[in-house]
């Protein structure tokens, strides 16, 4: 169970990015964040991984406070980032340092089969493709079995055909063991695809804006008319949420002006 | 998913034939177009002399350079020289790469050291090193000390240099992968930091000897009684121009080979960038 209870960020320099958040994931849950560009996403997902101190409130992870990175908890970056001195085998193998070899060895293998990759175990990072490079580094996030899966826009950077061919990846993974899924995405689709429950954001100071759940069967069809009634009902949200919200008031003072 | 699979299946029995096919003609063909220059002057000069064009005394044909330079390494003098240059060379790379190295990483992991020693520093690089002879001469003496010293300040300052640009240019994305794995201090620096850096510490090292070797002509020239410094100095003095060449060519060979120790001790660090730096390494 994870849980964020008033989690709030201002940035040394002054922004505040982040408002009161309050949020509870439960065991094998797949929440979306949406919202527009520097709404605070990152942030949230930062504050929640234990890299970046939230300035309020506070991040529970099992009872547990969140305030370093922690073992239960991965995360998966917009770029790869992989290691480039380490093999695609060493950079899947990076979290099991103090496991015994062969462990390591054996779990390497078996999670690079399971992103289809394992002919690439002894490749170096810059002979991979974007995609590629990308299911390495779930790979690697997922090795451990972390409880918590933080991934940050993971396929923003990727064409459209790698980032669907990705996002079916993610979910057949992501059905092995079952962690909680934080996704932050600007993709509605993906949100759609891959989440139980999608929450809008707004900016200037970030906070959560509305709440969808997308309750969908899963394996979802992305051209049913289920999906397409979620998607539109989060497309509205996304709309209202960047609306200012003394929108409404502003438009009768002009109309007056006239 | 199929699709990358097959693409996935493709690739990698495809890459490495054509590598190594290709290298095996393109590998030689640069070095030897470089020497064809050089070849045809020095046969040139051979024959020019030979034919009383000149009497080579100035500026000596190959065939005498060669003569002296058997004749030396014959009676044992080369190696003589050549052993005390080689110790003077690596005790002054030591000390100047383990200051360099050490003063490096802090200033460049640490601002606040950095403000306080780097400006010092700079200042002191700006002065020719050349120009510390006279007091490192009186401070030290005339003998090994001194010539340490200024071999050492000449390779201290790119190491310091190059160390600390490298640590300072860390990829931030890369060491918060280390974070999220939970590394800090010797684990963040041994299995992140180290690994990052060691490329541009390679090429700071190399520079660091190449001026080693610099500098050692120049401690030899203030007075020894050994060393292929001495070599020239005596060479000039007993006008020996064979003599004087054959102590360069002695410079450029165990130079070159220093050089190439450092490259093929690192390179199976490098292997994962070997492909960036291939055409560089050529030329
Ligand atoms: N390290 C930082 N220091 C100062 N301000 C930051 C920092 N990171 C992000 N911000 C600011 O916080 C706000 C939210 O940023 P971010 O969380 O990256 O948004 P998003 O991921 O939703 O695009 C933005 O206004 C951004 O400029
Ligand atoms: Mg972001």
């Amino acid at each position: 169970m994870l849980t964020l209870e008033g989690v709030g960020k201002t940035y040394a320099n002054g922004v505040h990015a982040l408002d009161a958040v309050n949020l509870s994931v439960g065991p094998g849950e797949i929440v979306a964040i949406v919202g527009g560009s520097g709404c605070g996403k990152s942030t949230l997902l930062r504050a929640i991984s234990g890299l970046d101190t939230p300035s309020q409130g506070r991040v529970m992870l099992d009872g547990e406070k969140v305030t370093k990175p922690h073992e239960k908890i991965g995360i998966i970056f917009q770029e790869p980032r992989l290691l480039p001195w380490l093999t695609v085998a060493g950079n899947v193998g990076f979290g099991l340092e103090d496991r015994p070899k062969a462990e390591r060895d054996a779990r390497v293998v078996e999670a690079l089969t399971r992103v289809g990759l394992s002919e690439k175990a002894d490749m170096w990072p810059r002979e991979l493709s974007g995609g590629q490079a990308q299911r390495v580094a779930i790979a690697r996030a997922l090795v451990p079995r972390p409880e918590v899966l933080l991934l940050d826009e993971p396929f923003s950077a990727l064409d459209a055909f790698t980032r669907v061919d990705l996002q079916d990846h993610l979910l057949g993974l992501w059905a092995d063991t079952r962690p909680i899924l934080v996704l932050v995405t600007h993709d509605v689709d993906e949100a759609v695809v891959l989440a139980d429950r999608i929450m809008v954001m707004r900016p200037r100071p970030g906070r959560i804006f509305d709440e969808i759940a997308a309750d969908l069967p899963r394996p979802r069809e992305r051209q049913s008319s289920a999906f397409d009634r979620v998607r539109r009902h989060v497309m509205a949200a996304l709309d209202r949420s960047l609306k200012p919200v003394a929108k409404s008031d502003a438009n009768e003072a002009a109309a007056f002006w006239w | 998913m199929s699709l990358v699979r097959m693409s996935a299946a493709i690739e990698p029995a495809a890459q490495p034939k054509q590598k190594a096919g290709k290298s095996v003609l393109t590998r030689w063909r640069g070095p030897a177009l470089g020497l064809i220059l050089p070849l045809i002057l020095a046969v040139g000069w051979e024959l020019a002399v030979r034919a009383g064009f000149s009497n080579g005394r100035l500026v000596p044909p190959p065939s005498v350079i060669y003569a002296t330079f058997s004749e030396l390494a014959r009676t044992g003098e080369l190696q003589r020289h050549a052993a005390a240059t080689l110790a003077r060379v690596l005790a002054g790379f030591g000390i100047g790469v383990i200051v360099g190295t050490l003063l490096g990483a802090i200033t460049g992991y640490s601002l606040l050291v950095r403000r306080f020693i780097d400006p010092s520093l700079q200042a002191l690089r700006a002065i020719p090193s050349i120009a510390w002879v006279p007091l490192f001469i009186l401070w030290l003496g005339i003998f090994e000390a001194s010539k340490v010293t200024l071999i050492a300040v000449g390779v201290f300052f790119p190491v310091y240099l190059g160390v600390m640009g490298a640590v300072m240019s860390v990829d931030r994305k890369i060491v918060e992968v280390g974070r999220a794995f939970r590394l800090s201090g010797v684990k963040m620096v041994r299995r992140i930091l180290l690994p990052a850096v060691l490329p541009a510490y390679v090429i700071a090292l190399r520079s660091g000897l190449g001026l080693g070797w610099m500098f050692v002509v120049a401690a030899e020239f203030m007075g020894a009684s050994e060393g292929l410094g001495f070599l020239l100095v005596d060479g000039q003095q007993l006008g020996k121009p064979a003599q004087i060449v054959a102590a360069i060519v002695a410079f450029a060979v165990i130079g070159k080979i220093t050089d190439w120790l450092i490259v093929g001790i690192t390179a199976p660090f490098l292997r994962w960038e070997d492909r960036f730096k291939s055409p560089a390494a050529e030329g």
